[in-house]
């Protein structure tokens, strides 16, 4: 009986998720021919990391400059979403807040409203005649200059991305075995060692998770950079974009997919094997 | 202990996966959504259709501010025939949805270009004349455009030039050619169309070549040029120029004479310049795709859409230039005399009107994602 409720679930699966994904790799590894014949073939991904000009350095060939240019900015989002995440969540899990949930709901809250509409506000925000340097003027302050540069899109994508960083730690930290704490401080801990050899390697499970759930979907965007980067931000999202609807080269586009995907993959492996390790010394440290 | 808490965790990690998925999901049906505006009530359709043979509903596809949205009701109040519509933002958009099959749209309204596109890949059917009998009003010069020489599927509805739109309150220079916008004294003040064939189109007229050249070196010129540019650009932005020149964000901007007119509109600070090398001329025309399922109905819509008064209705709201006799003669004198609305002849003498690129697309496309590499 059981058994029978899966079937909605794997026929759904099927059709939605491993039928598109077989056809983005059939487009990927296949190119067609002057008479409409399909071959199977590895150029799509070659011209990937080749590029257009023979002979240049792997960092200055074009498409990997896209895709450089995605991870980096991916990366500083995700790194700015932790320094900013971690103590947040902290202070949420903390003795005086932990009893309030309303401050929690608040910075839940902002999340019901579609994204998009989120960061067309930043753009009122952000204009030089905008909100923000309206009241700076009124202070006789300097006025900030930030809208359609990378300032602006870090600003965007943190801001969107950033609940993704905490709610994952404050779960962790929330759950977390007080008695623990306890003891490391019965044992003459002081905060600092408590904090660094305790909490922190105790909550490293919600880091890893907020560390993917922000990495994965800033690596992935393209409309945030576009909005607040005024559209000179070229990443791997675009180039998807440009090959499916302008240039209407499916296999180029299926490949930079197929490589989008691997660098998830492999980005996904690398921070599981860290959790493991970490819970590998979390069971130590019990003994 | 540990078990629990990576319980809580994965399923946190379930919600917010379910989430994101539907954010992104959010985030992809934005653009192509039907509008729902466009529909009368069900109650107003069959109050019409009852004594009439049941239609199904029209689906009709088209830019997005491009139509005064009440004349659909006007249409399905009048010939009972439920009007399906949506909008897209490019022609290559337009095209996947249509070449590659899926979507059944009845009228859409591509540009030139691609509409020659689509007539030699046979996406589109040609027009029974005696079902449209309206085209009469349509200016003899938009008839048999090159795209379409014998004038067998499209019917043209909004017509227009690509120019300079500049604050007159920041640029002293008199502004008649391309080249102002490297002028240093602009340095990020400078808003351009995100369009590859708009946008580099206007630099190969600069450069003294066609916009339809298909020649390497050329293309190499016009984008080591734009490539310098960089400095100067604040943003490639589409409609949203439109609020940021009104709003004094810039000093210059590459738009449509359409954008130019709302700009100039509301903020009468700003001119509007068709640049002395010349640039693009573009007619946007209705077609039927060989995909829809009532012709004839299709025919009902694109003739009533060119009944003068509706036209009129459509040309007033969206400020684009109309291609009907009628409507011209209902608009007030202001926009009849006015150069950005009804460009003079020399202005369009110096106009070169877009040809589908073909195999050589993907080079020109190439060249775009240098640009914009090399911007920042």
């Amino acid at each position: 009986m059981r058994r029978l409720f899966t079937y909605p679930y794997i026929v759904w699966l099927a059709i939605f998720v491993i039928a598109p994904l077989l056809l983005v790799f059939f487009y990927a590894f296949s190119g067609t021919d002057a008479d409409g014949y399909t071959y199977f073939t590895f150029q799509n991904i070659n011209k990937f990391f080749e590029g257009i000009i023979e002979g240049q350095p792997f960092f200055q060939r074009i498409y990997v400059r896209v895709a450089t240019r995605s991870l980096r900015m991916a990366l500083q989002t995700t790194v700015i979403c932790f320094l900013l995440g971690y103590p947040l969540a902290h202070i949420l899990a903390s003795k005086g807040f932990r009893d309030k949930p309303i401050l929690l709901f608040l910075f839940i809250m902002p999340m019901w409203m579609n994204f998009l509409v989120r960061t067309y506000g930043w753009m009122t925000i952000l204009e030089r005649n905008g909100i923000m340097n309206n009241l700076l003027r009124r202070m006789n302050l300097p006025t900030i200059d930030i809208l359609f540069t990378d300032s602006a899109v870090l600003l965007g994508m943190v801001y969107n991305f950033l609940p993704f960083m905490v709610l994952p730690i404050y779960t962790a930290l929330t759950k977390m075995d007080k008695r623990i704490i306890e003891a490391a401080q019965d044992l003459g801990a002081s905060p600092r060692s408590v904090f660094l050899r305790v909490v922190f390697p105790l909550s490293m499970p919600g880091v890893v998770s907020g560390i993917t759930m922000v990495f994965m979907p800033a690596a992935a965007t393209f409309i945030i950079p576009n909005l607040l980067g005024g559209g000179q931000f070229f990443l791997l999202g675009n180039l998807v974009e440009q090959q499916f609807l302008l240039v209407g080269n499916w296999h180029f586009g299926s490949a930079v997919a197929v490589v989008m995907i691997v660098l998830m993959l492999v980005s996904t492996f690398i921070l599981s094997r860290f959790d493991r390790q970490t819970e590998a010394s979390e069971g130590g440290m019990r003994l | 202990m540990k078990k629990e808490t990576r319980n809580v965790t994965r399923k946190v990690l379930l919600v917010l996966a379910m989430a994101i998925a539907a954010m992104l999901a959010f985030a992809a049906c934005a653009n192509n959504e039907p509008d729902t505006h466009s529909h009368t009530q069900t109650t107003d359709v069959s109050a019409v259709t009852s004594s009439t043979v049941n239609h199904p509903p029209l689906n009709v596809a088209n830019w997005g501010l491009f139509i005064y949205e009440p004349v659909l009701q006007m249409f399905e109040a009048e010939y009972g025939i439920e009007v399906i519509y949506s909008t897209y933002s490019t022609n290559e958009e337009l095209y996947t949805m249509i070449a590659r099959g899926g979507a059944e749209f009845d009228v859409i309204v591509p540009s030139d270009y691609m509409v020659e596109r689509m007539i030699n890949e046979g996406l589109l059917v040609p027009l029974n004349w005696d079902n449209i009998p309206n085209a009469d009003y349509i200016f003899p010069r938009f008839k048999g455009l090159a795209f379409d020489p014998n004038n067998l599927y499209s019917v043209p509805y909004k017509w227009g030039t690509f120019g300079i739109v500049y604050n007159t309150t920041k640029v002293d220079q008199v502004v008649d050619s391309w080249s102002i916008l490297w002028d240093e004294a602009f340095a990020g003040e400078i808003f351009l169309y995100d369009s590859s064939r708009c946008t580099m189109g206007a630099v190969q007229r600069m450069l003294g070549f066609s916009m339809n050249s298909r020649d390497h070196g050329e293309l190499n010129q016009v984008r080591d040029a734009l490539m310098q540019l960089g400095p100067n650009v604040r943003a490639f932005l589409a409609d949203q120029i439109i609020d940021n020149m009104i709003g004094g964000e810039g000093a210059l901007a590459t738009v449509y004479n359409g954008c130019a007119m709302w700009i100039t509109y509301y903020n009468p600070d700003h001119n509007y310049v068709v640049p002395q090398e010349g640039s693009q001329l573009w007619f946007n025309s209705m077609v039927i795709p060989a995909s829809t399922r009532n012709q004839a109905n299709a025919e009902k819509f694109i003739n009533f859409m060119n009944r003068p008064d509706i036209a009129y209705l459509n040309t007033r709201y969206t400020r684009y230039s109309t291609t009907n006799i009628g409507a011209f003669e209902r608009i007030p004198e202001d926009w009849q005399n006015c150069p950005i609305y009804w460009p003079c002849d020399e202005t369009l003498a110096r106009g070169e009107v877009f040809v589908d690129l073909g195999d050589f697309r993907a080079d020109f496309e190439l060249a775009w994602t240098q640009i914009l590499l090399a911007s920042n």
